[in-house]
């Protein structure tokens, strides 16, 4: 693990013809950090953590990862460098079993996907194994993902972006489609590996529970601007954030 | 300076005959999200049809365009036909299945108008009233040329006027923009895509039946202008009526000028300018961005398994081919020393399609490429078989390698498009670069050696290569590589986001699939003895497509299953039969519509359905 896992992201602007998605967004992401990225639909969420992956480019600003800047870099690159992603709408290898596509990202964390020889069903087997079972989702291991209930995606993703090892975890509404017992459990867990792997993670959640209960911190996005930060105490309070959420009644 | 002036006329010329077929093609596309290969057959019966007509109605001016007009129409009937009877059951289809089900329409028309009209090239009538020629600039200019020029800017006109101030016309574009929203707002999808049909058919049929006072009607004219509508359309950008418009000069110009600079590889050049267009346009000069990305066979992809005992069996069944010659004849082993080598063209396809999700129409540009590497090898340099046979797959790969690099930048119908350019590329030097390849008449007497010039001889030789490639490509596809393939056909965002570089996964798949292809050709030119350039043109490509096809996307077994039963069918059923394209034709629709898994895919679901019952 590196000493400092440090992501600064310093006034990134992100436009789509006249509309500013991102406008303006700063923050800073440390090991230990669980950050919870919030605001109504379409406040820019989404394309923030685009921004980020590199699957977007900001129109300025920058992102650095322990003072390495990453945009402009491929996504793949910035994987590389540590900066894990799950996806709102889960993407797996669909025709994949479980435990293969985690093996995927085990090997592609080995830069071993060029093989041309040794199958990669028996590649990385066992340590794809550990992981699933770090999620609960070891005894679905070897069923094809492409059958598998929303919420179990939810949790193959979480494994597959650990298999990456990533300093930076950036999870996309990471319990949307669970059960209200099932989101605690994947919250407490995140949570959990935040301590064990000296993780940073930056999540979006549109439940409330989910946001005040397991954050350290919280920023808040209206229509592509932060409008507040703070440790969700501080933010639960903020006059402006009640009124984005409540509706505008000054 | 006169002369370049009529040069870019009769450039201006062809630009209109282009726009009306590509225009046709164009509104097809972008209602229905079909590439239609159909439409050069729509094109050559508007011939045909106008051909009769004119023939018989045509001594005066008004008859003339009457027939012209009801040739078009009678085009146009035949699309909505076809709307009706195929296309309606394949929009949702993987764009594997559209291509192939409207090729199957091609060799289906093909037989049919060789049957009524026959295989002699017909020459038409002058037009009444247009046949002479006009003085520019002290050089002669057809007059009828000149109708055509005016023509081209009227249809586009006219096609503006419909679209943008008729209700009809409307609906169109609406259904351009989404399709399932006209529905939901009560457009009746079917009437309309019908009357499309209609509409993209009929324009087709009279570019055709306006060249019938030009040229003579024949039957290699759907192709040709099928290839060459498709050029104009994805330069112009698919769906785009002005892109179109606008293409169809730059290429009416860029065929009249590149006739007198490079007079040897005007063909060529069309396709590099589409590939180059592509590549830093990537839709086309006047085409947007596709929405909705174009269907992923990855929907009907289940988990690839190697399959209990599938060794073994691989083993068996080696050693039953390798005892064959013991009990069977010379004839017999020919037509296996084929079917081995058209397995391994067929498996090398399915790599790039069933892995990588990767619809490549110019496959045999590859397959022919090794049979033209080893025959000019033989030719040239006088080399020995061993080493003309190992050049094989180096001299494919190495076109593939090139090829791939700006193919793989794209990806859906333009990967397509885009291996349909190389393989006209590479076909047409063939076919003009005389002095070096012997155009047409292709290159002779490339035997093998005595101690490999039996048939049983050269039938091991073959079986055992094309087996040791296979086995490598199935491990290949079991492989880390086969499966990071795997990754990026079912979510490539995902994957790069998990560090797979997926184009780089996809240009060695082409690469690698290629050079498989060129060591299937070096072995079919040794087994031939000859190699023309036929082995590179469009109609291999589609038979490799459809023995995938035949065999099913989805297993590993399936090309070889599809291959065999193809080349059966082909050798021994088609032959038979003058019409043996009609009967591809069919086959091929059928399995498009009926049995969209193959005969492998047919098979396990069979069985899965009995274990499912015990």
């Amino acid at each position: 693990m590196s000493a400092a896992n440090r992501l600064e992201v310093r006034d990134l602007h992100r436009s789509f013809g006249g509309v500013r998605a991102v406008s303006g967004v700063s923050f800073t992401l440390e090991s230990g950090d669980l950050l919870a990225l919030i605001g109504p639909n379409g406040a820019g969420k989404s394309t923030c953590f685009n921004l980020l992956n590199g699957q977007l480019r900001p129109d300025a600003g920058s992102v650095r990862l322990d003072g390495a800047e990453l945009v402009g870099l491929p996504p793949r690159r910035i994987w590389a460098l540590g900066v894990g992603r799950t996806f709102q709408i889960t993407a797996t290898f669909a025709s994949m079993t479980v435990a293969e596509n985690v093996q995927m990202v085990l090997l592609s964390r080995a830069r071993r996907l060029f093989g041309l020889w040794r199958p990669a069903s028996a590649c990385f087997r066992d340590e794809a194994l550990a992981l699933l079972a770090r999620v609960g989702m070891d005894a679905q291991a070897d069923r094809p993902c492409g059958v598998l209930a929303y919420g179990d995606l939810k949790r193959v993703e979480l494994a597959m972006a650990l298999a990456g090892d990533p300093k930076i975890l950036l999870m996309d509404e990471p319990t949307a489609g669970m059960a209200p017992f099932e989101r605690l459990e994947l919250m407490a867990l995140t949570a959990s590996l935040v301590r064990e792997r000296g993780l940073a993670v930056l999540f979006t959640e549109h439940d409330m529970d989910v946001v005040f209960g397991h954050a350290t911190r919280v920023l808040v996005l209206d229509r592509g601007r932060p409008i507040a930060e703070g440790t969700p105490e501080s933010v639960r309070a903020d006059a402006r954030v009640q009124s984005v959420y409540l509706g505008d009644e000054a | 300076m006169s002369f370049l002036l009529v040069q870019a006329l009769s450039g201006l010329a062809t630009a209109a005959t282009l726009f009306l077929v590509s225009s046709g093609l164009t509104i097809v596309f972008g209602v229905t999200r079909i590439v239609n290969f159909a439409h050069g057959s729509f094109y050559m019966l508007g011939a045909y049809l106008g051909w009769s007509l004119v023939e018989r109605f045509g001594t005066g001016v008004g008859g003339f365009w009457a027939s012209v007009v009801a040739a078009a129409l009678g085009a146009g009937a035949l699309g909505a036909l076809m709307e009706v009877a195929l296309l309606r059951r394949l929009y949702r289809s993987p764009e594997l299945f559209q291509l192939l089900g409207t090729f199957g329409v091609v060799l289906v028309l093909q037989d049919a108008a060789s049957w009524i009209w026959g295989s002699e090239d017909l020459l038409g009538r002058r037009a009444p009233g247009l046949k002479g020629s006009v003085e520019i600039l002290g050089q002669p200019f057809p007059l009828y040329d000149l109708m055509l020029i005016g023509l081209g800017p009227l249809v586009l006109g006219l096609l503006w006027l419909l679209f943008n101030r008729t209700r009809w016309g409307t609906l169109v574009r609406a259904a351009t923009q989404d399709r399932d929203m006209a529905s939901a707002l009560g457009v009746d999808p079917a009437r309309l895509f019908t009357g499309v049909l209609f509409l993209g058919s009929a324009l087709a049929g009279l570019g055709g039946a306006l060249q019938v006072p030009r040229e003579a009607v024949n039957l290699h004219m759907d192709m040709a202008i099928v290839v060459e509508a498709f050029v104009v359309v994805v330069v112009g950008g698919m769906g785009s009526l002005t892109g179109a418009f606008l293409a169809s000069l730059l290429i009416g110009q860029l065929q009249a000028f590149g006739i007198l600079v490079f007079p040897q590889i005007t063909l060529v050049l069309v396709f590099l300018f589409m590939a180059v267009v592509l590549v830093l346009r990537p839709h086309g000069l006047m085409g947007r961005a596709e929405e909705t990305p174009p269907t992923a066979p990855a929907a009907l992809a289940p988990p690839l398994t190697a399959g209990r005992g599938a060794g073994w069996g691989a083993a068996l069944l080696l050693a039953a081919l390798a005892l064959v010659p013991l009990v069977a004849g010379d004839y017999a082993l020919i037509v296996l020393t084929e079917m081995v080598i058209l397995a391994l063209l067929a498996a090398s396809l399915h790599l790039l399609i069933g892995l990588g999700g990767l619809v490549s129409f110019g496959h045999a540009a590859w397959f022919g490429l090794g049979a033209y590497g080893a025959a000019l090898l033989v030719k040239h340099l006088g080399a020995p078989m061993p080493l003309a046979l190992a050049a094989a797959p180096l001299v494919a790969g190495i076109g593939a390698l090139i090829a791939g690099w700006f193919c793989v930048r794209r990806s859906g119908l333009y990967f397509a498009m885009l291996t349909l350019a190389f393989a006209q590329i590479v076909w047409s030097v063939t076919f003009q670069w005389y002095g070096f390849t012997g155009g047409d008449n292709g290159i002779v007497g490339v035997w093998p050696p005595p101690w490999a010039a039996g048939k049983a001889a050269y039938y091991w030789l073959t079986l055992g290569l094309c087996a040791g490639a296979l086995a490598l490509l199935r491990r290949a596809a079991f492989a880390p590589f086969g499966y990071a393939l795997r990754a990026g056909r079912d979510s490539a965002l995902r994957a790069e986001s998990v560090g797979i570089d997926v184009r780089r996964h996809q240009w060695l798949a082409f690469a690698l699939a290629g050079s498989a292809a060129g060591l299937a050709g070096g072995l079919y030119a040794f087994s031939k003895g000859s190699v023309f350039p036929t082995l590179m043109a469009v109609p291999v490509s589609v038979d490799a497509l459809v023995m995938v096809l035949m065999g099913g996307i989805q297993t590993v077994a399936g090309p070889l299953a599809g291959a065999a039963v193809f080349h059966l069918l082909e050798a021994e059923v088609m032959r038979m039969t003058e019409l043996w394209r009609l009967a591809l034709g069919l086959v091929i629709v059928a399995l498009v519509l009926l049995f969209p898994k193959g005969i492998v895919g047919f098979l396990a679901d069979v069985l899965a359905d009995r274990r499912r019952r015990a």
